[in-house]
């Protein structure tokens, strides 16, 4: 059992319904104080509600979570000096200027005018918006705006930071610039709460990642591990009919590959591959089954292939 | 206590600076609020003018109408805060609000103060074009004083009914409709026509409905008319406009962010 102070975020059991659908079934969280869990999960599958129940911006039917300490549910205004949170939904002013959200942002935190404009100047410049501080928000780049809520999230200089989805919908160069951003707010001992579809993502930043799926947590390891546990490559095979593709699964499992993923719509096979040689080994052995291969695709596993993966072992 | 007030009195500031800083770089509502209150005037008193009479009150038509359109000027801008806070609570924005450390009510409250502003600032507008059509108050130091209370206490109403239904509506949409509801009544008022021109049951609609006591009230302030008990029930007018509207939006704003 954790203590509060080595835990900055608690989640219990917490449950949610919307009109009678059940959108969190019971999600458990940990995050250790000072790293970054990943909740890595598809469309839809209660990120952002859990992300919502956890910043005090909904009540949970069921559950508690505690917040640095304080009961989301009970201490809202404790909770709220405690955290910063990037929304998925843009949370800045398009109609002011950079500099102008910050200072906003920072005067309703009541630090004094002065020391409003110094803490801006700084955050601008750290994020990489100095340049564009006084343009309308409206102007920026998808990136410059997911930086600039990421500023005002930081305002404050809170020790718990909640980030929804944070690199959705940016260029690679963006995200790669965001990731550096989260790695520095990490290095300076933040503790951060990030929800994302990629998996590359979660790999990238985590400590450990939470799978969630179905407003459940499905499994919850370091990246390592679940990456273990879900393979390195997939490997894709197009075969030439529907017999071909049965009888290359039946050869394949004879041969001791467990987790095929037959598509007979596209007459497709995907496994696993659990090391290089994998992939010549299982040529060889369609090969000789004299399986013609319409087809080969090599490629790192996406979110689809961990679901697969995890909701098969289940 | 009193550093908790000078902090929430603080925010507010903050807030409906915002919201006038919206204003003043949104080109189109900006064009509304300066050029809405001058066209209508124009349209009044040049292109219906000569056709109304003026009734019993023996007032030229500019005179007669100046009243009714000053607060056609001034309610059609405040009653955009419906879609202001509309637009807020549907946007991304309240939820970066709601997790900082001010009252959740300020938010909505800016867009009230903004739009009392804006919407004093806009009426005065429509003043300086009639006075310029002609136009000619006889009112004193006093009763201007009165006229500027009258105005505020209606745009301080308009907007506040406008936050209650910017709340209440899930749609801008819906929001939008509120101006149209507004604007309406000066028409169907002692305003424009006089009520005693009007068929019965819409004749007893203009004379019990608020707009009528308010530009007879102004009409009396600004001209010299008889005011008769029209200055007290406006003022009970716009105090139970506030009074009723303030509670409920708190209710629902509520509503809208708890959950
Ligand atoms: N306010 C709401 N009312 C009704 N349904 C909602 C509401 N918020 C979210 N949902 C539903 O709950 C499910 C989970 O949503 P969400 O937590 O936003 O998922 P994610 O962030 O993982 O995409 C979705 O099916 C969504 O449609
Ligand atoms: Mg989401």
């Amino acid at each position: 059992m954790h203590t509060d102070t080595e835990v900055a975020i608690h989640a219990r059991g917490l449950t949610k319904s919307f009109g009678g659908t059940r959108v969190l079934a019971g999600v458990d969280l940990a995050v250790p104080t000072g790293s970054l869990l990943a909740l890595l999960g598809p469309n839809g599958s209660g990120k952002t509600t859990t992300v919502r129940i956890l910043t005090t911006l909904l009540a949970a039917d069921s559950g508690t979570a505690t917040v640095a300490g304080h009961d989301v549910a009970r201490e809202p205004v404790a909770v709220r000096r405690a955290i910063g949170l990037t929304a998925q939904q843009a949370t800045v002013d398009d109609l002011l200027t950079g500099r102008e959200n910050l200072e906003l942002f920072s005067g309703l935190y009541h630090v004094g005018r002065r020391e409003a404009r110094r803490r801006t100047a700084e955050l601008l410049d750290r994020f990489g918006l100095g340049d564009a501080a006084d343009r309308r928000v409206s102007t920026y780049s998808g990136g410059m705006r997911r930086r600039l809520d990421l500023a005002a999230s930081m305002v404050a200089a809170p020790r718990i930071l909640f980030l929804d989805e944070p690199t959705t919908g940016l260029d690679p160069r963006s995200r790669a610039e965001l990731w550096t951003v989260i790695r520095e707010l990490l290095a300076s001992g933040t503790t951060i709460l990030l929800t994302t579809q990629y998996l590359e993502e979660a790999d990238q930043l985590a400590a450990r990642i939470a799978v969630i799926n179905g407003g459940r947590i499905v499994a919850e390891d370091a990246p390592d591990v679940l990456k273990r546990q879900i393979g390195s490559e997939r490997l894709t095979l197009r075969l030439s009919s529907a017999a071909d593709l049965s009888h290359a699964g039946a050869v394949l499992s004879a041969g001791g590959d467990g987790g095929l993923h037959l598509d007979a719509g596209r007459c497709e096979l995907t496994l696993a591959l659990q090391d290089p040689d994998h992939l010549r080994r299982a040529l060889d052995l369609l090969h000789g089954a004299a399986i013609a291969v319409e087809r080969v695709e090599l490629r790192t596993p996406t979110l689809d292939d961990v679901f697969f993966e995890l909701t098969a072992a289940a | 206590m009193s550093t908790a007030i000078a902090t929430t009195a603080g925010d507010l500031r903050r807030l409906a600076g915002r919201a006038l800083r919206h204003e003043a770089r949104t080109p189109d509502a900006l064009m509304v609020n300066i050029a809405l209150p001058v066209i209508i005037m124009l349209l009044f008193v040049y292109v219906f003018g000569g056709a109304i009479t003026t009734g019993s009150s023996g007032l030229a038509y500019v005179d007669f109408v100046v009243p009714a359109v000053l607060l056609m000027a001034g309610g059609y801008g405040a009653a955009l805060t419906a879609v202001s806070i509309s637009r807020e609570m549907t946007g991304g924005m309240i939820d970066r609000f709601r997790t900082l450390p001010i009252s959740g009510w300020v938010v909505p409250a800016g867009f009230v103060v903004a739009s009392v502003v804006r919407s004093v600032v806009a009426t005065a507008i429509a003043l300086a074009v009639a006075i310029a059509l002609g136009f000619r108050p006889s009112a004193s130091l006093a009763e201007g004083a009165l006229v500027l209370v009258l105005v505020f206490g209606y745009v301080l109403a308009v907007s506040a009914v406008a936050a209650l239904w910017g709340l209440f509506v899930r749609s801008t949409q819906a929001a939008e409709a509120f101006s149209f509801m507004v604007i309406f009544f000066p028409y169907v008022s002692d305003g424009v026509v006089p009520a005693e021109t009007m068929p019965g049951p819409l004749r007893g609609f203009a004379e019990h409905q608020p707009t009528t006591p308010i530009v007879e009230a102004l009409r009396a302030l600004l001209l010299d008319q008889p005011m008769g008990n029209a200055g007290w029930l406006s003022a009970i007018w716009l105090t139970a406009a506030v009074l009723i509207s303030v509670p409920i939006a708190a209710v629902l704003f509520r509503r809208r962010t708890v959950r």
